[in-house]
């Protein structure tokens, strides 16, 4: 009946005096892929933070779909943990992988919030902690095998070259087992194989009926990938539609070339 | 260059706690003498501890800077040691032997050494206690003494007054000391790294004031005497015996530690502590619940502090606040930073060397802090990941078809 999986309402951001989010209004379908594009400084990665509870958004609504109901829950005042335990997990813009954690930890660490092991299970590894441990486990290197990691599981994270640390972020995202993955810049820093590499995967996760909501930069993929757009310059939306909309808009292509906005 | 840049602002960190910690680390005031006593070997202390914390906060800051080389370590590092913990049959054969030197050691040595072994073996269980948290957590605890201290009078307070014996008093020391990991936890579950060293630090030296100072409850300084040496079965002991049982009292506990920690480590909860350690931020955002995982890093460290100190009270059968001070818990500390942080094994190797060392290299005992302070620079400057460096377990995965 309802089809939306995330719907923001007029959420507003304001550092000090900046205001980096100004009322912006965003939805995405279940298995849409959305993309959220608009220069450098634009508040996109500020939108991530608001969404995921990291920052307090001064105003507005975040709504997100549950599971096995018909209405959503509202994600105001939930901490992170909170917000990705209730489904909307994400990836960094500048990598922040456990560093001194092998490969294969990292993407188990997203499976904290869906397990329960307790100080006693750890200790006694009694029956129910061993099978959750091994399924933690199994998730895990199917989820490795998927992003194309498989080859690195012990390995430290930070020794990974940089295309497949990206992908270890999608990784440990995928196995929190989000309703809606947030993807901020995956493809940045990429070289054109790596990319093209991704965009297969993007590709594969959605054909799955993942939901994305994806920042970037790349033009090309952002075209290719997307089935909206949404265009935001400082802090508020100037566009919204399908890529092919989006690509004749005369208010996005004057952001992106930096002409003065009539008044 | 950055290394100079850096050691001159730890020196200045050093001067500047030198300077905070003066009213309560130098100056002593003796009423009884009605004189002001100036302990200025506490001074040095505090120096040489804030340098060094400085240096492992500063090391930690950069070192996502130095991938780089720490990829060519890592490298460098499969010797010997990494092979045999590496390999699984190497590691029991060792553990075994380790095990039987352990058990005969008492009819080889004299009481003295026993003796010797067995603080050496409490100091093991604290640094891997202190590990969870420092180490495996990355909550840098300046106060870790204070639990140690709840233990140790949870026992000598039991005793004197139910004449409650040690094995009963075992747990109730240890869960008591966690209660207080907990009470230390809550206020400061949102500050990080140097506050959160300063507020530990402040934690500790509060714990041991109240028991300076309220005497009606702890007897003061002076301290409570006649404390029950651990009883087997109603029996009773002759001197040498009951340091006898004391050793394998601690050997046992040595081992259920680290089987523990071993555990703890590789489970669900152990790779929160660390990926909280690893990056804060990133932990929420995967779903960890930070307040959770670090109350209980706090509290789970704590109980082995707990436990060691019911174990100390018994052994000493005497005890003072004055066995608590600053000073322990930065050789904990440094137990810990020592041995690597995070690393079992190195923890290990880190309280043996630096409890044992002193012990036998008594001639050098007026020079044994300066050596202390050289000997935590030099790590800090040759390698900061410890003697022995974290690492973690690997998988191996076969694909039935
Ligand atoms: N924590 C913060 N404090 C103050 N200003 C911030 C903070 N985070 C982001 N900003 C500001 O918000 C604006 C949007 O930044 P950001 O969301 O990172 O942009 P984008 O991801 O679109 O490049 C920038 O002007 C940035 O300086
Ligand atoms: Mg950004």
């Amino acid at each position: 009946m309802d089809n939306q999986i995330l719907k923001v309402n007029g959420l507003t951001m304001d550092f000090g005096g900046i205001r980096a989010l100004n009322s912006l209004d965003l939805d995405v379908n279940r298995g849409e892929i959305v993309a959220l594009i608009g220069p450098n400084g634009a508040g996109k990665t500020t939108f991530f933070n608001c969404i995921t509870g990291i920052y307090a958004p001064t105003e507005g609504e975040v709504y997100l779909a549950s599971p096995g109901s018909d209405t959503k829950v509202s994600l105001k005042g939930l901490k992170p943990n909170q917000v990705t335990e209730k489904g909307l997990a994400r990836t960094f813009q500048n990598i922040r992988l456990f560093a001194k954690m092998t490969v294969l930890e990292n993407v188990m660490i997203g499976r904290h919030c869906r397990t329960k092991a307790t100080v006693l299970g750890a200790v006694f590894r009694n029956r129910t902690t061993r099978d959750e441990e091994q399924s933690i486990l199994e998730t895990s290197y199917d989820i490795l095998e998927k992003v194309g990691l498989e080859q690195y599981v012990n390995e430290f994270a930070n020794n990974l070259p940089y295309g497949a640390q990206r992908r270890l972020e999608v990784a440990r995202a995928l196995a929190t087992e989000p309703l809606l993955l947030l993807l901020d810049e995956p493809a940045a820093g990429m070289n054109p194989q790596e990319t093209i590499e991704l965009e297969k995967l993007i590709k594969e996760i959605s054909s799955e009926g993942q939901s994305i909501l994806l920042i970037e930069h790349d033009m090309t993929l952002v075209m290719s990938l997307s089935d909206r757009i949404f265009v935001m310059d400082y802090g508020k939306k100037i566009a919204e539609g399908t890529p092919v909309e989006i690509r004749e808009n005369p208010a996005v292509i004057k952001a992106y070339l930096g002409e003065d906005v009539d008044a | 260059m950055l290394l100079i840049k850096e050691l001159k602002k730890a020196l200045g960190v050093a001067l500047w706690f030198i300077f905070l910690t003066f009213p309560i680390m130098v100056i002593k005031v003796d009423p009884i003498e009605r004189i002001i006593r100036y302990r200025w070997e506490n001074a040095a202390y505090v120096a040489i501890v804030a340098f060094t914390a400085y240096l492992v906060m500063s090391f930690f800051k950069m070192r996502k800077l130095r991938v780089t080389a720490d990829k060519k370590e890592v490298k460098k590092s499969q010797n010997v040691i990494y092979s045999i913990l590496n390999n699984k049959k190497q590691l029991t054969v060792l553990s075994f032997a380790i095990l039987a030197i352990a058990i005969i050691f008492p009819h080889f040595f004299s009481v003295y050494q026993t003796n010797v072994m067995t603080t050496a073996l409490m100091y093991v269980v604290l640094g891997l206690g202190l590990n969870i948290v420092v180490g495996m957590a990355g909550l840098l605890d300046l106060g870790f003494v204070a639990f140690y201290a709840v233990g140790a009078y949870s026992y000598a307070l039991l005793n004197y007054h139910f004449g409650l014996g040690f094995w009963v008093v075992l747990p109730i020391g240890g869960a008591l000391a966690a209660i207080f990991g907990i009470i230390l936890g809550f206020p400061v579950l949102r500050l990080r790294g140097d506050y959160l060293a300063i507020v530990t630090l402040g934690f500790g030296e509060i714990i041991r004031l109240i028991l300076e100072n309220w005497g009606e409850f702890s007897q003061g300084p002076s301290g409570i005497s006649n404390i029950s040496r651990p009883g087997f079965f109603g029996m009773d002991f002759s001197l040498e015996t009951s340091i006898m049982y004391m050793y394998y009292i601690m050997v046992i506990g040595v081992i259920v530690t680290i089987f523990i920690v071993n555990r703890l480590q590789d489970s669900r909860l152990g790779r929160a502590w660390i990926a909280l350690r690893e990056d804060e931020i990133a932990c929420q955002a995967m779903g960890i619940d930070k307040r959770k995982t670090k109350l209980a890093a706090f509290s789970l460290g704590a109980f082995w502090a707990g436990l060691i100190g019911v174990v100390f009270a018994a052994k000493t059968t005497f005890i003072n606040p004055a066995s608590f001070t600053f000073l322990e818990s930065a050789i904990i500390l440094s137990i810990v930073v020592l041995g690597g942080m995070g690393s079992i094994i190195g923890v290990i190797l880190g309280a043996f060397i630096l409890i044992l060392m002193p012990e036998y290299l008594r001639a050098l005992s007026e020079f044994r802090m300066l050596a202390f302070g050289g000997v935590m620079v030099a790590m800090m400057v040759f390698r900061p990941q410890g003697m022995i460096a974290n690492i973690r377990r690997t998988y191996k995965f076969e694909k039935q078809e």
